[in-house]
């Protein structure tokens, strides 16, 4: 089974939210990069996890610059077989969409797998588009993932309920908790990965179709109202009265 | 021209979000001087379709839920033929996964996760860094696509007359289908309520969620935990909720033994209103709370469903 895997290069969870340049653009200065844990925990271990049950190659690709290749790396010393980075720094998830359709057109993959969302970006957005772009079908915020004799069947969850659905291969999923656990990669895992290949390719030109012009920061909380533990249900009280929640 | 909104009908009655996405719109709509058409799917009755706030309804009954190429080509159709400038979905699962597909059909930008509607300039705002930062996101194509982020705008339902059709076009046949559904409990689902009641850590075991089910059955919330908790199985997974699991903004979040780390903040911060109970006053998540308890929560949370059995018998 051939199958992709999408690693996307992100801040990480702790990483401190600043702007530059008139709030153009995020400040990177100092923050360390990780990759994406949607991309790390759930896609790309259910992907190694596939490979070692059935056989087959997992590549994984990153549309992004030189400076994202620490990441790229750890992705490998995880176990991915080889990786493929998209020279570009992408504008919009549309632009990701299309340099990875591009990339991954004819070249028979079984399996495309993204992760839920960016934490940087939150767009949801790519995995669907590549789908789109490929003409494939897509596998939602799976939270469970299984392929036998050329069928992928998936667990995703809508409105609260549990779906269980099943799809002809090849698709496009994209990965949410619950589809496996946290890998970490091991001394053989990292030494492996310096030599393992990664090829990079030039961009192909696509259409900006939205950009993000001006960020900001949320207002500084309230101050919070406390509630001394032995008047408790005064809480429920002002919750009723004050904030009118319940 | 129209606006198009796509909405889910099914089940027994319209979810909020759905209508939240239909009121916005029907809002973009006022101010362009043009109809709304809604495309939704499934088995809703003709009668609940036509007392929706739209112009017209155009409903695809064949195509699977399940299925994001099918609905795409369905949107992308009505929306050619209606030469919708603006095309309105909500953020949620089945929304997530056919606007992106919809905008690379159509090459239409797409706002992911809308919280307002268009300002002077025409920019939209969404969340970014899981909610520690927003953005105000420009679309630079003819055609824009918006999929809204719920409990982002207050549903203002007019009793529509909505003419209803069935999707007539080629929708091509489902590749997923859906094999089974297995119902959600009783309570309430978890990424549409209104109160979450979320304990941590400092509950010491998964024998002590009575007190947390208690108080949740009392305010007629959902329940919701932090990561390790899901981790050590003490709840089940698609209870977790933050950066890496499950993302929501209810109007009331209660947090209980949960210390408040930024990756669990990252999921809630969007509530509007987030309590804080928790033994040591130290305990970063106070600093995001409106309300904070520093107490016992096996002390703390008896009381607490004491007065709110009271409230409801007063109600
Ligand atoms: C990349 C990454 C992603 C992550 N994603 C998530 C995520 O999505 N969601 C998430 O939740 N976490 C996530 N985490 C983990 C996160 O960093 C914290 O470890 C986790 O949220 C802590 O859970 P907790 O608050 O339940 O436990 P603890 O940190 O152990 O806190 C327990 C709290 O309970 C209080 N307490 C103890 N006893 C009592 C009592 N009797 N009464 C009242 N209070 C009491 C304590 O004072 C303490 O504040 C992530 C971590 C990483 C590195
Ligand atoms: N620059 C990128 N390179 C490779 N994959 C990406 C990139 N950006 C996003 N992705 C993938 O697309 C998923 C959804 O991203 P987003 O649409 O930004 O929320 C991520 O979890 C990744 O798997």
């Amino acid at each position: 089974m051939k199958i992709l895997v999408l690693i996307a290069h992100v801040p990480d969870t702790t990483a401190r939210i600043a702007f530059t340049n008139d709030s153009t653009a995020y400040d990177t200065n100092g923050v360390q990069f990780i990759v994406n844990p949607y991309d790390e925990w759930y896609a790309l271990v259910r992907a190694l996890e596939l490979k070692e049950a059935q056989g087959g190659t997992v590549t994984t690709i990153t549309v992004g610059g030189a400076a994202t290749e620490p990441t790229i790396r750890k992705a490998l010393a995880i176990g991915a077989d080889d990786a493929v980075r998209v020279d570009i720094d992408p504008k919009d998830g549309h632009d990701v969409a299309v340099q990875v359709a591009t990339f991954a057109k004819d070249k028979g993959y079984d399996l495309v797998l993204a992760g839920k969302e960016t934490i940087d970006h939150n767009g949801s957005q790519v995995g669907p588009m590549v789908a789109e772009l490929l003409d494939l079908p897509f596998i939602s915020l799976a939270t469970k993932l299984d392929v036998a004799g050329g069928k992928a069947t998936a667990e995703r969850e809508v409105r609260g309920d549990v779906e269980v659905v099943e799809c002809p291969l090849p698709l496009v999923v994209s990965c949410a908790k619950g589809m496996a656990e946290q890998r970490i990669p091991n001394m053989r895992g990292i030494m492996a990965a310096r030599t393992k290949p990664l090829q990079v390719v030039p961009a192909v030109q696509a259409e900006t179709l939205s950009t993000s012009v001006r960020f900001e920061l949320p207002p500084p909380k309230q101050a919070v109202k406390m509630i001394p533990a032995d008047e408790a249900g005064k809480l429920i009280e002002l919750l009723h009265t004050e904030a009118k929640v319940i | 021209m129209s606006v198009v909104v796509f909405a889910d009908t099914r089940g027994t009655k319209v979810p909020k979000n759905s209508l939240e996405a239909l009121t916005y719109g029907r809002k973009i709509a006022a101010k362009e001087g043009s109809t709304v058409t809604l495309v939704t799917f499934g088995d809703a009755p003709q009668d609940r379709l036509a007392a929706l706030d739209a112009d017209k309804v155009v409903v695809a009954r064949a195509a699977s839920d399940a299925d994001s190429q099918q609905l795409t080509r369905v949107v992308a159709d009505v929306a050619t033929k209606e030469q919708a400038k603006w095309i309105i979905f909500s953020h949620d699962d089945t929304g997530k996964a056919v606007a992106p597909r919809v905008g690379a059909r159509l090459k239409a930008g797409e706002v992911a996760g809308a919280t307002t509607l268009p300002n002077e300039q025409g920019l939209i705002k969404r969340n970014v860094f899981s909610g520690k930062a927003q953005a105000w996101v420009e679309l630079k194509t003819p055609v824009k696509v918006v999929s809204l982020l719920p409990n982002s705008m207050s549903v203002e339902a007019a009793q529509g007359t909505a003419t209803v059709e069935e999707y007539a076009g080629d929708a091509g046949a489902a590749k997923v289908i859906v094999k089974e559904v297995r119902k959600a409990g009783e309570g309430v689902p978890l990424p549409e309520a209104e109160v979450v009641v979320s304990a941590g850590r400092g509950m010491k075991g998964p024998e002590n969620w009575g007190l947390v089910e208690e108080l949740a059955k009392e305010l007629h919330a959902a329940t919701a935990c932090s990561r390790p908790v899901a981790d050590m199985h003490w709840r089940p997974h698609h209870e977790h909720v933050g950066q890496t699991g499950l993302a929501i903004r209810p109007n009331l979040y209660i947090a209980i033994g949960i210390s408040g780390a930024i990756q669990h903040l990252a999921g809630v911060n969007g509530s509007k209103v987030i309590v804080v109970i928790n033994n040591d006053p130290e305990a970063p998540f106070f600093k995001a709370a409106d309300y904070g308890i520093v107490g016992d929560a096996f002390q703390v949370l008896p009381q607490l469903i004491e007065a709110a059995k009271k409230l409801n018998a007063e109600r």
